[in-house]
């Protein structure tokens, strides 16, 4: 630092006063040092060397110094009066960064004070470059120095000063004439020398703003720089990038109005409110002992965070705040419904939402009323059909050609199960997401199920949506789905060995046809298996729900039967047919057949258990996965097991998909005597015979009339 | 997913039901700090879990320094000894094409599959059967290297790439905005662009060259593979691939969380256009 800076004019300053060592800017230093300043004024700087620059690295102060000091100062440009503004840096634009830490007011400069009261002095008097002005200036911590160097220098200053330190103001200001290094008003247009020109460029380059981003550097430098010194932290150094980004990102994201509140966020609170109601315990304070015992007495509500646990140790299952959500969300539909039993079944993913699903049984006596409505318009709408087909019977009977008769009957429809017995056992209610209402699917009927076999379809979520496949899906998603449910319950439902037993009551089993028990209870003396067990053999596993048959049933339907009113109509029909077609009965295995029995894909077990962890096997559980439908679960241990299914609902095929083909083209009817196509007479035939037939009459006419025209002869005479 | 967030990230994807039991998650945490340590990876990522009829294998990848290079994967049968896979090649693909249904389990398994073969003996030309026996492990590594090439995804913006080549995990990655999240668009196959050089000069203008470097999700066949949730209102994205179901992907927008796991039969899902 100790070389003298290249200055020109050697100022008529005070070596000694100058001290340049309250600031660690350059130019100060240079401004202030007139050649052969005492070296031994530098160490009392109390700044680092950090702060410090070489003189070498500023070329250009000098030459800014070197602003031809016959102008006169009629004005300080606005923004650089400001005492501690920001935009002082401005000037500093073209050199190294480091020269922007602006000084911060030193507290331990108190010599300073004194010492810039003396320069203010010099200043004043000298007509020296307005640098020097801007620097003491801003070198002042004290507002009473300020107060001073306002009275003192009135007209230097801009008078209408913003109040405060710091403050950032419009970058369109910073481009007064006096910092493009053009002197204000009225003086002459110096040269612009190389150096200055190149801070010129410098600061044009820095303000710049690209297409993409209206914020040019310079004004984020004014903008991170204002920011610090507003905060002042303790170490701005190590956070400087952080403050760097964080800047720039509050340029681009102001923040909204603390009234209105964040769009994008709208679903998520609205779920989360949703979800907060499952957590109000229902009933009121007074009574909440009362409650508390009723409910832990006997409840329907499963327990899911039991099975929720011990699925957890297969790696299988919900996380378990969601687990807990579904609990609630259980619990709030068996208030809202009434149910006896409750389960947890499974969750079955779509494209955009996914379905829980809870397997429930309503009360004794509490028939679902909707059921019972739906049966007695489909009924009543089949009495009128009938009786449209007798009326137009006896229409068609009236009319002279007889269109002939299709021979083709649509194939008996195979009559739904009855609530509560074979696939229609349980009910089954969905929801999205826990918190939201829970829908009640309707039963399955065999069509459905056959089809369901036939066609491989994802679940949009959306119930109501249509199924769109070959061969025509009867319903739309929430059939598809009852469907779905209906397979993986009857192939995937089972218990160990001995957990269900058959009814002591049992009746013939010749008179039930080889239908089957279809009902089981809980076995009170089970002992439970050992897990190794349970693993080892699939013998000690039962399916315990029916097998649906190729029919679409549990329990055999003959097709042909007829019903009442079948009978009434077509009677000569029917009997034509009745030797046609015989069906087999459909057998399927009975209920509780072991999984040792289930086929096999392929060469491949349907089924894998495992022990769920082989550290400790004294502590496990038994996990049996299937592999015809991946996603089905169970855990036994001890008395306990339970069954679980998530998955996208599909079953695990080999082979590739293929679609059914379209049914081969239907044969138009025979060609016979009675019945003979003819082709339509085309235009001209039809005027050629409607002519033939004007002449016929006209003759005809003309015939009559010479008729009578001879009989009038004849008469006359 | 990542190993260092191994226990958030498997609450995060636990939505698509299958996840990990405590006890492999204990061994996870510990073998997988030890493989990096070993091989001296930048980032140990645990990729899945690929069901077997026996028994099922547990896959991690190692990441080097450079993202986008080749990772190298390792398997386990049991979370504590893991064994590195060779890298894929275009011939192993090719071959293990043929091979169908599960996985046994078993890396020395061997599939046998019967062909017919030109066979030329001197003038004569006729076709023999050969019986071709495929090694359960070959299959293993062409099959995780499809489900990388096809459904491997990041959020964009959580890797940059410098001018000097190497690609970087971006630090100041803060997560998607929640209207960005819901775009196909903002997730890339995570692998060497395939399909950039065909974009339209038009289109690559508007692309910034250090974040958009990657084939986004958008123009994946078919169209409609990818079902893309919200969960628990907008506060978790998540996306399931329904080419090999069981990759699932989350991301919490506006956090730098995200990652993706496999758990699955390890069979492509070739029905696909059937099901849309």
């Amino acid at each position: 630092m100790g070389d003298p800076p290249p200055y020109p004019e050697p100022p008529s300053q005070e070596p000694g006063t100058r001290r340049s060592s309250q600031v660690s800017e350059p130019s100060l230093d240079q401004i202030q040092y007139p050649a052969g300043v005492p070296e031994e004024e530098m160490p009392q700087m109390p700044y680092g060397q950090g702060p410090m620059m070489s003189q070498a690295s500023v070329p250009g102060w000098s030459q800014w110094g070197g602003l031809p000091q016959q102008e006169s100062m009629p004005m300080f440009p606005p923004e650089a009066a400001r005492v501690g503004d920001m935009e002082y840096p401005s000037m500093n634009l073209g050199f190294p960064p480091e020269f922007q830490t602006l000084p911060y007011l030193d507290e331990s400069r108190i010599q300073g004070a004194d010492q810039t009261n003396l320069i203010l002095q010099q200043l004043q008097r000298d007509q020296g470059n307005l640098l020097q002005r801007l620097e003491s200036v801003y070198q002042d911590p004290r507002s009473n120095l300020l107060d001073q160097f306002y009275q003192r220098d009135p007209q230097q200053l801009y008078e209408g000063s913003q109040p405060g330190p710091y403050i950032r103001d419009d970058p369109a200001l910073q481009f007064t004439p006096s910092e493009l290094g053009l002197p204000p008003y009225g003086a002459e247009v110096p040269e612009p020398e190389p150096r200055q020109l190149a801070v010129q460029n410098a600061k044009a380059y820095l303000l710049q703003t690209s297409a993409g981003c209206p914020l040019s550097l310079y004004e984020h430098l004014v903008n991170l720089l204002t920011k610090i010194l507003n905060q002042r932290p303790e170490d701005p150094l190590s956070i400087l990038e952080s403050l760097n980004r964080t800047t720039q990102w509050e340029w681009f994201h102001p923040k909204l109005d603390t009234l209105r509140d964040d769009p994008e966020m709208q679903p998520t609170y609205e779920m989360a409110e949703k979800q907060k109601a499952l957590f109000v315990r229902g009933g009121g304070g007074a009574e909440g002992e009362q409650e508390m015992e009723e409910e832990v007495a006997d409840t329907a509500v499963p327990n899911v965070m039991e099975a929720a646990f011990y699925f957890q140790q297969a790696g299988v299952g919900l996380s378990s705040d969601e687990s807990f959500r579904v609990f609630l969300a259980l619990k709030q539909l068996v208030e809202q419904q009434p149910i006896h039993t409750c389960r947890f079944w499974g969750k079955v993913l779509g494209l955009s939402r996914n379905y829980l699903v809870a397997e429930v049984e309503f009360r004794e006596g509490e028939e679902e009323g909707e059921e019972e409505e739906v049966e007695e318009m489909l009924e009543g709408g089949e009495a009128m059909e009938a009786h449209a087909e007798e009326e137009g019977e006896e229409d068609e009977e009236k009319v002279a050609d007889v269109v002939p008769k299709p021979t083709w009957k649509p194939p008996p429809v195979i009559p739904k199960e009855e609530s509560r017995s074979g696939t229609n056992k349980y009910l089954y209610f969905v929801c999205s997401e826990p918190g939201r209402p829970w829908t009640r699917l309707p039963h399955v009927t065999p069509a459905q199920i056959v089809q369901a076999r036939k066609i491989r379809k994802f679940l949009t979520g959306h119930l109501d949506a249509p199924v769109i496949s070959y061969p025509p899906f009867p319903g739309n998603e929430a059939n598809y789905l009852r469907a779905q449910i209906a397979r993986i319950s009857a192939a995937t439902q089972i218990s160990p060995l001995g957990f269900y037993q058959f009814g002591e009551e049992e009746g013939d089993e010749e008179e039930e046809g080889g239908a089957g028990r279809d009902s089981y209870e809980e076995n009170p003396d089970f002992e439970g298996i050992p897990v190794l067990e349970l693993v080892d053999s699939m013998a000690n596993w039962v399916h315990h729900t029916q097998h649906i048959l190729p029919q679409g049933r549990c329990t055999w339907v003959n097709p042909l039967q007829k019903t009442e009113e079948e009978e009434e109509l077509g009677e000569e029909e029917e009997k034509a047919d009745e030797g046609l077609e015989e069906v087999e009965q459909e057998v399927g295995p009975p209920l509780l057949t072991p999984l040792s029995e289930d086929a096999e894909i392929m060469h491949m077990s349907a089924w894998t258990a495992r022990v769920s962890c082989t550290l400790c096997p004294q502590y496990s559980v038994a996990i049996v996965r299937s592999n015809l439908w991946p996603g089905a679960y169970t855990y036994a241990t001890g008395k306990k097991f339970e069954n679980i299914y998530i998955g996208w609902g599909h079953k695990y095929s080999p082979e590739n998909f293929n679609p059914a083909l379209p049914a081969p083209i239907q044969q138009e009817y025979p060609s016979g005597p009675e019945i003979m196509e003819m082709s339509d007479p085309t235009v001209e035939e039809e005027q050629a015979l409607k002519a033939a037939q004007e002449q016929a009459l006209a003759a005809a006419e003309e015939e009559e009339e010479d008729e009578e025209e001879d009989e009038d002869e004849d008469q006359d005479d | 997913m990542d190993a260092e967030g191994l226990l958030l990230s498997l609450e995060l994807a636990s939505g698509s039901g299958q996840g990990l039991g405590p006890d492999r998650r204990a061994s996870l945490l510990t073998s997988l700090m030890l493989v990096k340590r070993d091989y001296r990876y930048d980032r140990v990522l645990f990729w899945g879990r690929i069901l077997g009829l026996v028994s099922d294998y547990y896959i991690a990848q190692g990441v080097s320094e450079d993202q986008l290079a080749p990772r190298k994967t390792l398997y386990s049968l049991n979370c504590m000894e893991w064994s590195l896979l060779p890298p894929a090649t275009e011939e192993m693909v090719a071959q293990t094409a043929v091979v169908k249904g599960r996985f046994m389990g078993d890396p020395s398994h061997e599939y046998e599959h019967t062909e017919l073969q030109k066979v030329n003996e001197g003038e004569k030309v006729f076709e023999e059967e050969v019986v071709i026996q495929i090694k359960e492990e070959t299959r293993l590594v062409s099959v995780i290297d499809q489900i990388d090439k096809t459904v491997a995804i990041i959020p964009r913006g959580a890797l940059f790439k410098t001018p000097f080549g190497p690609t970087h995990v971006n630090r100041t990655f803060e997560g998607l905005s929640l209207s960005e999240a819901k775009k196909l668009s903002s997730y890339f196959h995570f692998r060497e662009p395939v399909d950039l050089k065909n974009k339209t000069l038009l289109e690559k203008a508007d692309l910034d060259p250090s974040l958009d470097f990657m084939d986004s999700l958008e123009h994946d066949i078919p169209k409609g593979s990818w079902s893309i949730q919200m969960e628990r209102g907008n506060a978790l994205v998540v996306l399931r691939s329904l080419l090999w179901p069981g990759l699932t992907f989350y991301h919490a927008p506006r956090t730098k969380n995200y990652g993706y796991i496999y758990v699955g039969t390890g069979e492509k899902n070739i029905d696909l256009p059937f099901m849309l």
